[in-house]
């Protein structure tokens, strides 16, 4: 979705302000949501892109407003409760009303460990991949209301194709639930010039990591 | 990491912020549910507390810079060079190392949200998440630099990587002049987390503690 989340090239956000010695969590809240995150992905409940589209339908007044691990919060009130896993009603008592779903699995202390490393998104290709490293390629001019990894300021573009990453779970598909629908990867570079005409640093080059339906050939 | 999940107050008297009532309401909702187990969430968080950080990434950078050989494979294949140092109980995969050089210089960003390599750097800084960076690391990498007071050589061009799928990138900063013969440990204390991302430079010999 074209949303407030899309955030490369805007103007306007100011400075960068690091912060020096900057702590993991700022609030025990945020290490437990991350948590919570962590342990509720574990059961299968949900893809990872569908937790990237829950922030990005965040109203873009509470995105821009709100802390990260914040947003995290208000996400995953939103999906428990659109999923079935758990009423409003109970979120605002704060205790469960009703039992809870049969799920998969649940991620016990034991088994941390084993969740720290990200699991793989490489699937087996359903057919050879269409373009090859040195290949011009023009990303498309798309604007789907749904989830999408290709960002406004690489649509219509184009870019030499650098890298083919594998074949890889499609966030465009997976992010509705409905299915996997694997898609070859590539790296995708671009003179600055291209993407910010005139006004780009000499120079410059930025690459995405673009699926094969974001391309075509230029 | 004990965590009273029955006390409605804290031990100074102040009241509970909105985001400690909320987060305290989900979690306990979700345990009574019976998805969660909070020891499971204690030992998540001690993780990312005490275990998984930069200090990783910065023994892969060390590594690179003793070893031609794991250089070499780093760039290779990120992913199976950093499993072979056995850092990690298991490295993901799709981990890429890309090199600075006096010629070029790499900047990682996630410009839609905030894909990091947590493997190696542990969670992303706040800075990395923010509007700021993510909207003008694709346009401004020159003046973001320069909001990190690092300023580059007009000669070298700056390449940015927008993480926009589940690969994972991971700069292999330059190794600084004047640390010739050191071990890999003491070269690891030069090895910042911004070294790793591309908003910072390796630390000097002369600045290491």
């Amino acid at each position: 979705m074209d949303g407030i989340h899309d955030m490369g090239g805007m103007h306007g956000f100011g400075k960068v302000e690091p912060e020096p010695n900057e702590p993991v969590f700022h609030s025990d809240w945020e290490g437990r949501t991350l948590a919570i995150n962590r342990a509720m992905g574990y059961t299968g409940v949900w893809t990872i892109d569908q937790t990237r589209a829950g922030i990005e339908q965040l109203p873009p007044d509470v995105y821009l407003t709100s802390s990260y691990y914040k947003k995290w919060e208000l996400r995953l009130e939103k999906l428990v409760v659109a999923l079935g896993l758990a009423g409003a009603d109970e979120l605002a008592k704060g205790h469960a009303l009703r039992p809870g779903k049969a799920l998969t699995r649940k991620l016990v202390a034991a088994e941390v460990p084993n969740t720290l490393t990200r699991g793989s998104f490489a699937r087996p290709a359903k057919a050879p991949a269409r373009f090859k490293p040195g290949d011009r390629v023009r990303t498309k001019n798309i604007h789907p209301a749904t989830h999408t990894r290709l960002p406004r300021y690489a649509r219509d573009k184009v870019g030499i194709v650098e890298a083919l990453r594998g074949c890889h779970v499609f966030p465009d598909v997976a992010a509705l639930g409905k299915g996997e629908d694997p898609q070859w990867l590539y790296t995708v570079l671009f003179d600055g010039r291209e993407l910010w005409g005139d006004s780009a640093e000499p120079s410059l080059k930025v690459s995405i990591e673009a699926f094969e339906p974001y391309l075509e050939p230029a | 990491m004990a965590h009273d999940h029955d006390h409605d107050h804290d031990d100074h008297g102040s009241e509970l912020s909105e985001m400690q009532l909320r987060v305290r309401a989900l979690e306990t909702v979700l345990t009574e549910k019976g998805y969660i187990d909070p020891a499971a969430i204690d030992v998540i968080i001690e993780a990312y507390e005490t275990k998984v950080g930069p200090h990783i990434g910065a023994r892969v950078v060390a590594k690179a810079w003793s070893d031609p050989a794991f250089k070499r494979a780093l760039l290779e294949d990120g992913s199976k060079a950093v499993q072979t140092l056995g850092l990690l109980n298991r490295v993901g995969d799709h981990l890429i190392a890309v090199e600075n050089t006096p010629k070029l210089h790499n900047m990682i960003v996630c410009t839609l949200c905030s894909c990091y390599p947590w493997e190696v750097l542990g969670l992303p800084p706040v800075w990395y998440k923010s509007a700021p960076y993510r909207s003008r690391a694709v346009n401004d990498p020159r003046g973001v630099l320069g909001d990190f007071g690092v300023k580059l050589p007009a000669g070298t061009d700056i390449r940015v990587w927008d993480s926009t799928a589940e690969t994972r990138f991971i700069v292999l900063p330059m190794r600084p002049a004047g640390a010739e013969g050191w071990s890999e440990e003491r070269l690891a204390a030069l090895v910042t987390r911004d070294s790793m991302i591309g908003t910072g430079l390796a630390k000097q010999p002369s600045e290491a503690a």
